[in-house]
């Protein structure tokens, strides 16, 4: 990792389930245990309801990663919402990978109300995978990047 | 009195638009009898000095198609935002990139490579445009490209916008003869910022073909499989982009045998049409296992071409990072 990366705070979104992932991270905040502080959580009442729009706009909006958590298989407070949200994940996955976002930006993570550890210790690893990747920074179109002169790579050739 | 002044432009497009525009007939006929046309490239002579010499909002209503991929397009655009009333975004280009904005995927060096050095092209001495150019009569310029193409709504203020590649004749006749009314004082224009002519929901809604609970094991490729003419075509395995696109066409593909590609652009509410495509197609996989899941998707071989055909360069994401770095 250079100088550079390793003083970089990634800034990472959270989704979690209200009824599992979420009551992890706050078990692990009641236990005191310590996890990094780059993620900030946005509660969903199921991860079923994760529209792919809000993680698209997080990379837009300038989030390094994003972390989807929800209740494990067969687990789901809603019979089944869960695997709606593997499904998309999957999909999702592809399209980002298309769009220049590398597969290690996106985390899916199961985690039930009683796995504050896990979820702190998760947290931590991925937020050092988004770190050695470097920041994000999406910026297409805005400002000066849409209005330089573009280099032409072939040489000049006389008329 | 004089007529109120017409305009009509083509940016980064194909001329599609222009060809849409004609195709209403003999309503023509009442455009030239309520307007007078000022600046039309494709069907008038006038030159860019004729419309920078004109009053800054002397332009009642300029349908502007393309989108904006070079300094020629960004002057145009800011240049009839100036001249004119009512800019619409006209065509699905203008709104948010179409097929020209595919070209967001790839860096523009590769873009200008492939335009000029494939088998196909006669370029022996592998020329590539030069912005500026010395002669001895003088130095010569052609339009500069950018390293993304932008939406119209990305460079100035769009009152309206009209989507389709391209829009519908009969959807264009309407918009004119509301334009006409207003103009009489028999209507009045919508809230700033609307999409006219076309519908509120969606292609499915419009669609007749019949639809049960979709159960996909396996995407297909049309081309490739004899598809139920009546049944919806997602249930039958192929990617119908349908379910995220605005209605208004009168489900013109799925009815001819097609599956919607998406040139309407998004529907009404949604944010991203890229996103929705995930969702609506990650919902009709029929499995919960992650390799199935896997093995499913790869019935689909380009993702984000067929969810961003059209919409590239108007979604969230505007362009693929190889393509935005390229401009760095
Ligand atoms: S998915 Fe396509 S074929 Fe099916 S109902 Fe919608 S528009 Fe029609």
């Amino acid at each position: 990792m250079s100088e550079e990366t390793k003083s970089f705070e990634p800034t990472i979104i959270g989704f979690t389930c209200n009824w599992c992932s979420y009551r992890a991270a706050d078990m692990a905040g009641t236990a005191r245990m310590k996890y990094a502080p780059n993620v900030r959580l946005i509660r969903l009442m199921c991860s079923g309801r994760l529209d792919p729009t809000f993680v698209f706009k997080a990379f837009a909006n300038g989030a390094d990663g994003v972390l989807v958590s929800g209740c494990h298989p067969g687990d789901c407070h809603y019979i089944n919402q869960n695997y709606k949200m593997l499904r998309r994940f999957h999909l999702m996955k592809r399209v980002l990978a298309q769009m220049g976002i590398e597969p290690e930006r996106i985390k899916l993570l199961w985690a039930s109300a009683a796995e504050g550890a896990i979820f702190a210790e998760e947290v931590n690893k991925f937020v050092e995978q988004v770190r050695a990747l470097g920041p994000l920074n999406w910026h297409p179109g805005n400002g000066a990047a849409s209005t330089v002169h573009t280099p032409m790579s072939a040489e000049e050739v006389p008329a | 009195m004089s007529k109120p002044k017409f305009a009509m432009y083509w940016a980064a497009s194909c001329g599609g638009c222009e060809i849409a525009v004609l195709n209403i007939h003999e309503k023509i006929l009442d455009v030239d009898a309520n307007f007078e046309v000022v600046f039309w490239p494709v069907a008038m002579d006038a030159k860019y000095k004729d419309v920078e010499a004109m009053e800054d909002g002397s332009i009642l209503l300029t349908l502007f198609n393309g989108g904006i991929r070079n300094d020629e397009n960004e002057h145009i655009a800011k240049l009839l935002r100036k001249k004119s009333q009512i800019l619409v975004a006209f065509g699905s280009c203008a709104c948010e990139g179409c097929i020209p904005g595919l070209a967001n995927f790839s860096p523009i060096q590769q873009v200008v490579d492939t335009a000029f050095s494939t088998v196909s092209t006669d370029n022996p001495e592998n020329v590539r445009p030069q912005p500026s150019y010395d002669m001895p009569e003088g130095t010569i310029h052609i339009p500069t490209l950018y390293p993304v193409l932008r939406t119209l709504d990305q460079v100035v203020d769009v009152d309206y916008y009209m989507p389709g590649c391209p829009p519908e004749s009969h959807q264009i006749a309407a918009v004119i003869d509301l334009v006409i009314q207003v103009l009489q004082g028999k209507a009045q224009l919508p809230p700033k910022g609307s999409v006219i002519g076309a519908g509120g929901s969606t292609v499915c809604d419009e669609c007749k073909r019949k639809r049960n609970e979709k159960t996909i094991k396996e995407f297909g490729r049309i081309q490739l499989m004899h598809a139920d003419p009546e049944l919806c075509l997602l249930e039958q395995g192929i990617p119908c982009n349908g379910p995220a696109t605005r209605s208004g066409c009168n489900a013109r593909c799925p009815s001819a045998g097609a599956q919607c590609i998406g040139c309407y652009g998004p529907a009404e509410g949604v944010v991203d049409y890229g996103a929705r495509l995930v969702s609506a197609f990650a919902s009709v996989i029929d499995s919960n296992d992650p390799a199935e899941i896997d093995r499913i998707l790869d019935g689909l071989v380009d993702p984000a071409g067929q969810f961003y055909r059209f919409n590239l360069a108007g979604s969230l994401l505007r362009a693929a990072k190889p393509a935005w770095k390229s401009g760095d």
